[in-house]
Parts: structure tokens; sequence; C-alpha cells
């Protein structure tokens, strides 16, 4: 019986491939070996696929919601009619008063969070950078986050009074501590090799920074954005409510404010419908193309 | 005779290593994970380190690339900025090849159109031609580790500019890959490296792939790291090849039992 390491002595030693035979080789490797990307479905039937559940579910409420309201199990000004509410809204829209009301409160809310966008940047950076930022706000920052920016209301009020100043105040101890948190889990998660190997091409910190930590950084940046964005909606809305005075001018906190005190659900309604509105529209329309670009350029999603 | 007037420049190594040493940490936990390496590459050749896991290999290469700094020794460049290859592809996600290639030479402030055409021909020298605006999750892990080469080249080329001579680290850049695409990704080594002319310090811990890559093997024993041996292995093939492998296996399993031992 031969033995193992003499059949290993003996092998014929293969020859260095030639050039041409490597080349097919490695053009058929790579055509077996490319991850291959799954079926696309056509362009429309993917919007039709992405809309049509909503709007069935938004169809489905109304008719539960006319039915209910059809039986009388709650007084009309407790539960109004879907074509009431409308009807509020319609005027609204007719009007023009609408467009007021929206203005006030969405550029309120977008000044609001380009300021916290500016200011919870560098802080973001900070935290992620330097050790002793991290040790002595780190933990503040993140307890910041839980705690309902509603909160800081009475204190804004005492100290700026019903101002423009107070509701901003309060915009941004919303979305401070979103968006730097964000910036920090998405630094945090940055694999070592990549500012590595920006060092061995020469990039100095700035120049890492911008070129790879900020970019590597960014689907948690964005992340941090969009929740963000969701906290000083929320927080405007509850500054508008409570300090609401009319040298605020009529935004939708307003509005609603209008509405209970009057105790006129259809406008309640029209306001809660609005504000939601404008929260989802945002969304759709700003944060979730964003991040889907940002997400499939790196392969991090399926689209 | 004749006076020097200028001061002698050495122009006949890419990199020299005079009595190296790095150690981690101090007192007791002192780690000496270097301890005296000599070494130099020569314009243009390639040299494969071999060791143990844990000998050194990559602190070397941290070394020579600035990464981390000598405990005491000198290292002496004669490139402006070696450039480095590491196990993993470490490319940027986000960037497409193209874009992945160029940074090197975006980061050294190069013009667009220079650096187009730049990509290129480094695309066309790893058979990568039309892939330039994909992503590297589009791509297999074959050809991901073929980008990260021409990248790594064109910091070579970058760093070799104004007549200096280009340099690439290679930390075990095929030991991820399958056995099939690392033989097929050696022999495109070889002749990146025969087209391109750069010295290459290449670090594995594979012999035959040592043997097979290299000019020159340098065995590096463990914990401390010293040169133990050097072998010319250039040119060798069939049987000669094999009994270098056998030779330098064979030291390698005696430097290895002789840590059992101690
Ligand atoms: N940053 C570090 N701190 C402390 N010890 C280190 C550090 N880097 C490497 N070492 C030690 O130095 C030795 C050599 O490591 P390394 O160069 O990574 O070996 P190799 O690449 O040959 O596997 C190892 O014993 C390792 O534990
Ligand atoms: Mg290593």
């Amino acid at each position: 019986m031969p033995r193992l390491d003499e059949t290993t002595q003996n092998e014929k030693v293969t020859a260095e491939a030639s050039a041409a035979e490597v080349d097919g080789a490695i053009g058929g490797l790579d055509a077996l070996d490319a991850p291959t990307s799954g079926p696309q479905r056509s362009r429309a039937r993917r919007i039709s696929a992405a809309l049509l559940p909503p709007i069935g579910a938004a169809v489905l409420f109304v008719v539960v919601w006319q039915a209910v309201w059809a039986t009388a199990w709650l007084p009309e000004h407790q539960l109004p009619s879907p074509s009431t509410v409308f009807d509020v809204f319609w005027g609204l829209v007719e009007t023009g008063q609408v467009w007021e009301f929206l203005w006030t409160s969405v550029h309120r809310a977008v000044i609001g969070f380009v300021i916290a966008l500016g200011i919870a940047t560098p802080l973001g950076l900070l935290l992620a950078r330097v050790k002793l930022v991290r040790a002595a706000i780190g933990p503040l920052v993140s307890g910041l986050q839980s705690l309902p920016s509603v909160a800081w209301v009475p204190a804004a009020v005492i100290w700026f009074g019903l101002t423009d100043t107070t509701i901003y105040m309060v915009v941004l101890l919303g979305a401070v501590p979103s968006i730097a948190n964000g910036l920090v889990a998405g630094i945090d998660q940055i694999p070592p090799i990549l500012p590595r190997v920006g060092k061995v091409m020469g990039a100095g910190t700035l120049a890492n920074a911008r070129h790879i930590l900020l970019p590597a950084a960014l689907p948690g940046y964005l992340a941090g954005m969009k929740q963000g964005w969701a906290f000083s909606w929320r927080s405007l809305m509850a500054a508008e409510l409570i300090a609401s005075s009319p040298e605020l001018g009529d935004g939708l906190g307003q509005f609603l404010h209008n509405g209970m005190s009057l105790f006129d659900m259809p406008m309640v309604i029209t306001g809660i419908l609005l504000i939601l509105i404008v929260g989802v529209g945002i969304e759709l329309v700003v944060f979730a193309p964003l991040e889907k670009v940002t997400l499939n350029a790196r392969g991090l999603r399926k689209s | 005779m004749a006076v020097a007037l200028e001061k002698p420049v050495e122009t006949d190594v890419a990199v020299r290593l005079a009595d190296l040493h790095k150690v981690f940490g101090t007192g007791r936990q002192a780690v000496v994970a270097l301890d005296g390496i000599d070494l130099a590459v020569r314009p243009g050749e390639f040299v494969c380190l071999v060791g143990a896991s844990g000998c050194g290999k990559t602190t070397l290469l941290n070394l020579i690339a600035g990464l981390e700094q000598p405990t005491s020794g000198k290292i002496t460049l004669t490139t402006s900025r070696p450039a480095v290859m590491f196990q993993e592809h470490a490319l940027m996600p986000w960037l497409t090849v193209q874009r992945n290639i160029e940074l090197p030479l975006r980061l050294a402030g190069v013009g667009r159109a220079e650096r187009a055409a730049k990509v290129e021909e480094l695309l066309s020298l790893v058979r990568l031609e039309g892939t330039g605006r994909k992503r590297p999750h589009e791509l297999s892990g074959g050809m991901r580790q073929r980008v990260a080469l021409a990248r790594s080249l064109a910091s070579a080329i970058q760093g070799s500019a104004d007549g200096k001579h280009a340099l690439m680290l290679m930390d075990e850049p095929f030991s991820a890959l399958d056995a099939i695409t690392r033989d097929l990704l050696q022999a495109e080594l070889l002749r990146v490296w025969r087209a391109t002319g750069t010295a290459v310090v290449f670090v594995t811990h594979d012999v035959r792939e040592a043997v097979r890559l290299g000019q020159r093997v340098v065995l590096l024993s463990s914990r401390p790291g010293r040169v133990v041996d050097q072998w010319d292995v250039d040119g060798l093939t069939g049987s000669d090849e094999l009994a270098a492998v056998d030779t330098i296996a064979a030291k390698l399993r005696e430097v290895i039992s002789s840590h059992a031992a101690a």
C-alpha cells in the first residue's frame, strides 16, 4: 500500500497556469460567485403594492367609523360623522386657512429641526470621539431621550414667557438628544479597519472625518434624524397646545386648542388628522427616500 | 580618487529595517512582539514573511506602514507612502468600485480626469473592466479582494511619484478566500507584480503560498519575533519548489515546537 507522504512527494507539480487560462478561470469564477440580485418587479407593480394596503385600511376605517356613528351609540357632539369632519376640513381648505396653520407649524418645526441638527452634529461627534465627553455627559444625553420634552414647557414658559423662544426651546430639547445619539451609534458601529485604511492612504483627521467617518456613520445618523424629526414635531404640537396665546400666531396646536375650548369635536378630529398627515408626509417624502438610497447603496436592504 | 560630494543616498532598497524592536505594554504585562529585526527589501523585490500566528507579522507591517511607532530601531523608506492591503477587503461600502479605487488619489489631491484614467488602467489590470459602477456588496469575495488590490496599487503608485520606489505591504490578503479563488488570485498577483514592478512585502502563514509567490522567504520566530532564517526561492519550479516548501515547513515546525518545550 502506498504511503501518504510518498504520494505527496511524487505528486506531479502543476506548472504555472498560463495567463490565458487564468484569465478564463477568473472570468468564470466571477460569473459564478457574484451575488445575484433577485427578480425585479415592474415600477407600477411596486408602487401599487406599496400604496394599496394603506389606502384599503383607511377606507375600512372610515366605513367602520360611519357604521358606529349610524348606531348613534355616542351623542353627535362626541362622535361626529365622517362627512361632518370632512366638511370642516374642506371648509379650511377652501378658505385657505389650512395653509396658514400648516405654514405656521411646519416652518417652526423645520427651523427648530435645522437648529437641532446644527447643535446635535458636533455634539454627537464629540460624544463619539472624545472619551471624557462621553463619560461626562453620555448618560445624560441618552437619558434626555426618554424624557418627554413636554416636561420642559412649564420651565420654558417661566424663563421665556409665551414667545417663539419657548417653542424652539422645547423643540430643541426634543430633537437634539435623538440626533446626537443616532450619530454616536452610527460612529460606534464603523468597523475600525476603515479609519485605519484612511490613515494608511494618507488621510489626516479632517479628511478621515469627511471621507470616511461621516459617510460610514450615515445610516445611524439618518435613523437619529428621523427620530429627531418625529420628536420635534411632537414637542412642537405639545408646546403649541399648552402655550397657546394670540401672540404666537395660529399653528395646528392652537387650532386643536381652540377646538377643545369650543367643544367642537369635528374641529378637534380635523386638527388631529392634519397633525398626523404632516408627520407621516414628512417621513414619507423626506426620510424614507433618503434612508432607502443610503441603505441600498450599502447593500443593507433588499429592495 | 574622486571625492564623493553628495551624501550617499540609498537607492538600492525600497525599505530597510535596522534593529527594530516593538514592545506592547510596560512592566510585568509587557509583550515583546519584535526583537531586533534587520531586513532590507530591494526595489521591485517580492519578499514573503512567514511565521506562526502571533509572531508579530502584522505588527511589523503596521510599523512599516506608520500605523504604529517602533519602541526602538530605524525604518528607512524610499517611498513617500507604502500601500497596505489587509486580510479583509476593507472597501468603503458606500462607494462604487471606481470611487473606492480612486480614494487614495483623491486624498492626494489628484485631478478628476487623471483619476478616471488611472482607475480605468487599474481595473483592466485586475481584470474587472466594466464593474466600475458596482458597489462592493454586488461583488464576490475574490472580486472584492481584486478591487482592494487595485486600490492598493493606486496608493502604491501615488506613493512612488517623483521617482521613488513603490512598496506594497500585504497582510494575509488571500487567507479568507476559498482555495480555488486563492489559487487564481495568487497567479493574478504575480502577473500584476511583474507588470508594475512594485516591491512587495507579503505576510502569510502558508509556506506553500510564500514559496510560490516570493523571491525570498523570511521566517520569523514567535514571541519574541526575530528573523530565524531566510531562503532564496526565486524561480523555483517542480521538485525544487516542493523541496523548498518542505525545508521551510520543517524549520517552521522546529521553531513552533521549541515553544512547547520552553
Ligand atoms: N495593540 C497590542 N497590544 C498588546 N499586544 C499586542 C498588540 N498588538 C499585537 N500584540 C501582541 O503582539 C504579538 C504579535 O501580534 P501580531 O503582529 O498581530 O501577530 P501576527 O500578525 O503574526 O499573527 C502577539 O503576541 C499579540 O498578542
Ligand atoms: Mg496578523
